[in-house]
């Protein structure tokens, strides 16, 4: 190990290191905040797991769930998240009126999702099988409701993203919260693929 | 209108908190009027109030720290008198309906408003000076935090005054938590000022993971990172993989008291024993999260004070890490007597034992670094031998506690409370104190009294065994925790002799305050023109005390692990002075922080006492200061070359002059 | 330096004479098997530990006085900071302490496992326990009596204590006579005991449950099988009868310092219906969850 001075003056070194990348760190930054919601869904994933026969009761999941419902929603997402995939190559190339298209289709994408969603809790919701039903209930509606919620933040987090492509356009400051958006939308597509084979697809079989 | 808060829940007929309230009011105007008095207000807004400098957040968390510290204590105090007194029948002054609200609060206070702000704002402090960064990677980011952090601590405080706290335990176990059992707002006073200021400590994790990471200056390894970096990485990792437990069990019990939802219900299928094992999950991490970075202040500390190399540097850092993995395996040990299987106890006690291995090493490495050192007995090393002998015993009760047999008639006994006191006060309290003590001139830019920081640490450490260890001993005798009054009379000598023990830490205190005072009063003496007072070994050293608000005109540049001393030693001078300067690339202010701070308050409080309309306004308050924090471009600056020469020649100026 | 010595010891002291001096003490001075056993575990592990606590006592102290600042008698190697040797030691020696400390705690572990039977010549007694907000209700379901707050067994006969709540958890706890369980709403816990010498104990909740909770303590006599019959005699006097629907219900509204009350005629299934109560949707159609179930998710703790 070779010492050298501290207050060592390296005029160069120092200006790498300043910029070093402040868009890197943001998304290196995000990378890390992802893993701890992926905490959050881990719990709440446990937790439905335990309660899943806490039924008290009421309806199980093979009463309630309707899986072409689900299959179109789980379809939609994903196409999103295919979607979204396009704008990130489009902003790579500097197409600034794709991306926004891009995004615009995504957040369609989304919406019909989160539509469906609605749709599927207040059904379940008249028929009297609410979150206060029984534990079990409870666990779902918290489970599907929290990933939603989530997507619903990346939908106003893309509206805000089209509105400033059109104020800033594409710049160092824009372009990692697009990166940062698209790791969210992707993290929450996997979530999705985990919540439809856990609960869905194992709960009617 | 005001959703369940009505006229009754101000408890004007409660002597105890009338007094508390007019105290606590005086207190403010006394400050407001201060404040206006020397016309601050400007000067509190914008250098601290919205200040991204990281330094500052360290010296606004510690204090707030400290200002809790008082309230947590005074709850102690109380319990202490209270089980004093009401032994054989005697009900003592406090009601169970008191007693409970103030055991719940002491406990929550101690460790999320006193303990955790001591560490992450001794570790805003010293990191990034540490690593030779000039910010931490996301310095908005940690404004955020510190308000947010700020929120729980308001709510908390108002919950003293507005309605009640809960009178759960500091965990809320749940049903008792629960809307049957607890129907009260304490209960969301609770959750809310935890909810929001975990909020916070989860932003500070991922922050200062990144700025670890991503933001050491050249050449620094992270095998040559200070082992406070060291451990305050792992402890970053701790909030970021356990914090988000916390977040999502508090929002569970949530649903379960606002929506009616089943989760850890007595019927309707929930799960309190979910509860349990989630709460603990999060429970048992978060005590490494406080002890790892007080680990690192007593490696700091005696490195620099027995001038010596710190002994075993990797082997620190592997049992750093070690202690950091294992303490995600072992949650089970605080109820081995729920009745899980044997072999489920075996494993889990067994895991917490292999802990004491790791921790043992970093014991004995301490102990090495004094051998052929040349121990100065400055207050910072006072501290660390009170840690080393307090926490030896506190480990050695804690393994017992391990050991599922001995558990099932420990648990729940005063054992547990004497034991986690012998930790906690041993380790965390003391290694924070020592940590004070150490950089103190490095935020301030002169030394503590050492008289005084002396005369708290006697106080604190005969204080602490007159208080703890009788609690040891009633635990043999069959005592258990959370007693509000007991039959037993025997019991009450043993009570009174805590009593007096919790008295002399009172003394401490006591000293520590008088100690700010003397010093601040001596400032112009105990100066540290130098920016090294203590001859020390690591990069926040090797800058001007009080550090400039960059940090380092020029980044260092590191070869080893003690760099600042090995410079020290090749030079024979602390720093030399450089011929050229260079605009540095600066954050700048944000309002947004405390803005979204000040809203979270209104959000919670209106969630507490369901005024769903100002929780509405509330949550989008919060919405619109966000997104002018994302449409403002204004963010950042360049400090010009000629600035940082003035600043740096004169600090060079002073120097010269001593010499 | 002198004061430092004495502080490291302070630390230890009152733990030994506590558990060497036969002092009043309900963990010190057991009454039962169980207690007995789980007493000379303390014992052996507080030693156990002593082996490494006492160095690090004692070298803390010689250490920081020999190698201080002004002794320039001592060596002083700033740069020496590894040793293969010092690093193998201080890793050996709390390993070897773990692992026999490990190899303990696996065999106590199953062999004090409160739901492990005690082995005895006489048969087990069967009591139930229900914690209620803030008493504890005893059902004797071999001898159709129940009781609030008081608790009673024959000397030398091991007694198999089902635990479970009526309210928030709580933790039966017999401290002279050896382990606690937890007492949680539908679950069916367990706990064997025995108290080897007649007398009364103090018994409680040692899990925190509100407002009522330290008043929420009994007294456990443990007599001879006559005096048990007697005792069994006089309940059974009692004019107080307990049904599930009936005056259960009653009992089960909160109270503090709640007196002792005696049950002559307790329903067969009460203790079952309590458990079982917690597991329907409102209180009925639960009775598909049996017992079996019940043990299960007890364990699910896991």
């Amino acid at each position: 190990m070779t010492t050298q001075t501290v207050n060592q003056h390296d005029a160069h070194a120092h200006d790498e290191h300043e910029h070093h990348d402040a868009g890197a760190m943001k998304v290196f930054g995000f990378w890390v905040y992802l893993m701890s919601d992926l905490v959050i869904f881990g719990s709440l994933f446990a937790t439905y797991a335990v309660l899943m026969q806490g039924t008290a009761g009421g309806p199980s999941g093979a009463d309630i769930f309707e899986l072409p419902l689900i299959l179109v929603s789980t379809f939609l997402l994903l196409f999103s998240s295919f979607t979204y995939g396009m704008a990130v190559l489009a902003m790579h190339a500097d197409r600034v009126a794709q991306v926004k298209g891009w995004l615009v289709i995504t957040f369609l994408l989304g919406a019909g999702f989160i539509g469906l969603e609605i749709y599927e809790f207040h059904h379940l919701i008249a028929e009297g099988f609410g979150p206060d039903r029984s534990a079990f209930l409870s666990s779902f509606f918290t489970l599907v409701g929290t990933h939603g919620l989530h997507v619903t933040f990346g939908l106003i987090w893309m509206l805000v993203m089209i509105v400033q492509l059109f104020t800033k356009g594409l710049n160092d400051k824009t372009r990692p919260r697009i990166m940062c958006l698209s790791l969210f939308w992707h993290f929450l597509d996997i979530v999705w693929i985990c919540v439809f084979t856990f609960v869905y697809l194992m709960g009617v079989l | 209108m005001f959703g369940k808060l009505g006229l009754d829940d101000i408890p004007y007929h409660e002597p105890i908190l009338v007094v508390t309230a007019i105290v606590m009011m005086l207190g403010g105007l006394a400050i407001v009027g201060l404040l206006t008095y020397f016309k601050k207000w400007k000067w509190l807004w914008t250098e601290w109030i919205t200040s991204i400098d990281h330094k500052k957040l360290g010296i606004m968390y510690f204090l707030v720290a400290l200002v809790m510290l008082l309230r947590g204590f005074s709850d102690a105090i109380m319990m202490r008198t209270q089980q004093a007194m009401a032994a054989g029948g005697a009900e003592g002054y406090l009601p169970p309906e008191h007693y409970d609200q103030i055991f719940t609060a002491h406990g929550v206070i101690m460790i999320f408003f006193v303990a955790m702000p001591m560490v992450i704002g001794l570790m805003n402090l010293v990191v990034p000076l540490q690593i030779g960064a000039r910010d931490v990677a996301f310095p908005f980011m940690n404004n955020l935090s510190f308000w947010l952090f700020m929120a729980g601590v308001v709510l908390t405080m108002v919950s003293l005054l507005i309605g009640e706290y809960g009178k759960t335990g500091w965990l809320a176990y749940a049903p008792l938590s629960g809307i049957q059992y607890s129907p009260g707002v304490g209960v969301d006073y609770w959750i809310w000022g935890l909810q929001i200021s975990g909020i916070g400590t989860t932003l500070t994790g991922i922050n200062f993971f990144v700025t670890i990471l991503k933001m050491r200056t050249k050449g620094m390894t992270l095998f040559r990172m200070p082992i406070f970096t060291w451990t305050s990485l792992c402890a970053n990792i701790l909030i970021i993989a356990s914090f988000p437990i916390l977040t999502a069990t508090i929002a569970l019990l949530t649903l379960d008291r606002y929506l009616g939802m089943h989760f850890f219900t007595n019927d309707m299928g929930g799960n309190m024993m979910m509860y349990v094992n989630l709460i603990w999950a999060w429970g048992h991490p978060e005590v490494y999260i406080l002890i790892l970075p007080a680990f690192g202040v007593f490696s700091e500390v005696i490195a620099t004070f027995a001038k010596k190399r710190l002994f075993g540097y990797n082997t620190m850092v592997w049992a750093t890490l070690a202690i950091g993995i294992l303490s995600f395996v072992v949650w089970l040990h605080h109820f081995f007597t729920m009745g899980a299987g044997a072999n489920v106890n075996a494993f889990f006690g067994i895991a917490t034992m292999i802990i004491a291995i790791p921790t043992g090493v970093k014991i004995f490495n301490w102990l090495f670094t004094m051998y052929r050192g040349r121990l100065q007995f400055t207050s910072p090393v006072l501290w660390t031998l009170g840690f080393i002998i307090t926490f030896t015993i506190g480990g050695m009760t804690g393994v017992m506690l391990a050991v599922p047999g001995a558990n099932f008639v420990l648990h729940n006994s005063l054992f547990v409370i004497a034991h986690f006191h012998n930790v906690i006060i041993g380790g965390v309290v003391f290694g924070m104190l020592a940590g004070l003590t150490y950089w103190f001139p490095k935020a301030f830019g002169f030394k503590l009294d050492e008289k005084w920081g002396k005369r708290s640490f006697w106080f604190w450490i005969t204080g602490f065994y007159l208080a703890f260890m009788p609690l040891y001993i009633l635990s043999f005798m069959g005592a258990v925790r959370r007693m509000q009054s007991y039959a037993n009379a025997d019991w009450q000598p043993l009570m009174i002799v805590a009593w007096v023990g919790a008295v002399l830490i009172l003394c401490g205190i006591a000293c520590t305050v008088i100690q700010f005072i003397v010093s601040i009063r001596n400032r112009e003496k105990y100066a540290d023109i130098t920016g090294d007072p203590w001859d020390a070994r690591t990069l926040e050293w090797s800058t001007s005390s009080p550090a400039p608000f960059y940090n380092f005109a020029h980044l260092p540049n590191v070869g080893s692990v003690d760099a600042f001393w090995e410079a020290k030693k090749e030079k024979g001078m602390a720093a030399d002075k450089p011929t050229q300067y260079e605009d540095i690339h600066m954050p700048k202010n944000t309002v947004a922080g405390p803005i979204i701070g000040l809203i979270s308050i209104v959000f919670g409080f209106a969630l507490v006492w369901h005024i769903w309309w100002l929780a509405g306004v509330g949550a989008v308050g919060m919405f619109v200061a966000f997104m002018f924090r994302v449409f403002n471009d204004d963010i950042d600056y360049y400090v010009p070359a000629a600035e940082v020469e003035r600043i740096e020649r004169e600090h060079h100026k002073r120097l010269e002059m001593q010499a | 330096m002198r004061m430092k010595k004495n502080l490291g010891w302070l630390g230890i002291l009152p733990l030994i004479a506590v558990l060497l001096s036969g002092c009043d003490g309900a963990l010190v001075d057991p009454k039962g098997q169980i207690g007995v056993e789980l007493k000379s575990l303390i014992i052996t592990a507080f030693w156990l530990m002593m082996i490494v606590v006492i160095p690090v006592l004692v070298m803390t102290v010689v250490f920081a006085w020999k190698y201080r600042h002004s002794n320039h008698a001592a060596k002083y190697m700033p740069d020496w900071a590894h040793s293969n040797k010092i690093e193998a030691v201080v890793w050996l020696i709390p390993c070897i302490i773990i692992l026999f400390l490990g190899i303990i705690t696996w065999k106590t572990s199953h062999s004090l496992d409160p739901h492990k039977p005690i082995e005895s010549d006489v048969e087990t007694m069967e009591v139930q326990v229900v914690a209620l907000d803030w008493k504890w209700l005893f059902i004797y379901p071999e001898q159709g009596i129940a009781t609030v707050n008081e608790v009673a067994m024959p000397v030398d006969v091991p007694v198999h204590f089902s635990v479970t709540s009526a309210a928030v958890m709580n933790s039966f706890f017999i401290p002279t006579l050896g382990s606690q369980i937890y007492a949680m709403a539908g679950m069916d816990n367990d706990v064997y005991l025995v108290a080897n010498e007649a007398g009364v104990y103090d018994g409680k909740s040692s899990n925190y449950s509100g407002k009522g909770f330290s008043e929420m303590t009994f007294d456990a006599h443990a007599m001879s099988q006559d005096d048990f019959d007697a005792w069994v005699d006089k309940v059974g006097q009692s004019s107080e009868t307990l049904s599930y629907e009936g005056s259960y219900q009653e009992l089960a509204e909160p109270s503090t310092d709640h007196p002792v009350e005696y049950f002559s005629d307790v329903t067969s299934d009460l203790y079952r219906d309590i458990v079982e109560g917690f597991h329907g949707g409102n209180g009925e159609g639960g009775h598909d969850g049996g017992h079996g179930e019940t043990s299960m998710s007890a364990e699910a703790a896991e």
